[in-house]
């Protein structure tokens, strides 16, 4: 059975809800980033499997939207990640259920 | 897509991909965890050379599988008290059904859609992909690197112990 679009956006479509499930149920602030790294990668999925099939001279936008998206998560993972550790250095946690400092 | 090595390898990249996203999924230990997206990230650059951008799946070992996942391990590292747990919030059960209820609605609409007649592997290659970055995608790209630059000066000036800050300050 060769792969289709509708194979390749299917999975696409699975990881980004198992990246929701993740970053909507981990506790661990960590655990949570991992789950939106997941969904940015399926849509980067997503986005390759409608530039291969799509026509020539659209195709190579895509490949741009997706190095966009990459530089745009490495960034993001860097911020977040040195978030968790400064709220690591003044809580002693990155428990995102125990971080509750404006709910008086 | 023909030959029935396009099939193999996307149904093999399939299982290891969500395979390796649902251990992120159930596993308990946050380092575990880690690793099974490391293995994911691999799985989605597979797809990426399957899909015919050679580029974009260089890119992605080397910025997910390279830098990504050795940022997070250093983050869990430097959090040492903080536990290796990676247990689930009350949130469990609405956030699974959110997910599965997402899951099904996509999936109908992909099966549900006719898409039209598959075009021809339109062959974008690195050196397309940077004519296009430097032409059409030229301000964006610019914007880009002012955005690294920015993210990356935050996460120092955010990492830096209160010690350091004194020291600064003195000066």
């Amino acid at each position: 059975m060769t792969p289709d679009i509708e194979h390749f956006l299917a999975v696409g479509a699975l990881l980004f809800s198992m990246g929701l499930a993740i970053s909507l149920t981990k506790r661990n602030a960590i655990g949570v980033l991992m789950g939106i790294e997941l969904m940015l990668n399926s849509v980067n999925l997503t986005l390759l499997t409608f530039a291969r099939f799509s026509e020539g001279g659209r195709a190579v936008t895509g490949h741009a939207f997706v190095a966009f998206v990459i530089t745009v998560a490495a960034a993001e993972a860097a911020v977040a990640l040195a978030l968790a550790v400064s709220v690591y250095r003044n809580r002693t946690t990155v428990d995102v259920d125990r971080i509750n400092l404006l709910k008086s | 897509m023909e030959g029935g090595g396009a099939a193999v390898a996307f149904w093999a990249l399939a299982a290891v991909t969500l395979g390796a996203a649902g251990g992120v999924v159930v596993s308990r230990n946050i380092l575990h965890a880690v690793l099974f997206l490391i293995l994911t990230f691999i799985g989605v650059a597979g797809f990426f050379a399957l899909l015919s951008a050679p580029f974009i799946a260089v890119a992605q070992v080397v910025i997910y599988v390279g830098a990504i996942s050795v940022l997070m391990l250093f983050a869990i590292m430097l959090t040492p008290r903080a536990g290796r747990d990676n247990g689930e919030t009350r949130m469990l059960l609405p956030g699974v059904l959110l997910a599965v209820c997402l899951a099904a609605v996509f999936l109908f609409v992909i099966y549900d859609t006719t898409w039209g007649v598959p075009a021809d592997d339109p062959g974008i290659t690195a050196s397309d992909l940077g004519a296009a970055l430097m032409s059409t995608w030229v301000v964006p790209f610019e914007l880009a690197s002012v955005l690294l630059t920015a993210a990356l000066v935050g996460a120092i000036m955010l990492v830096r112990s209160p010690r350091e800050e004194a020291e600064d300050a003195v000066r």
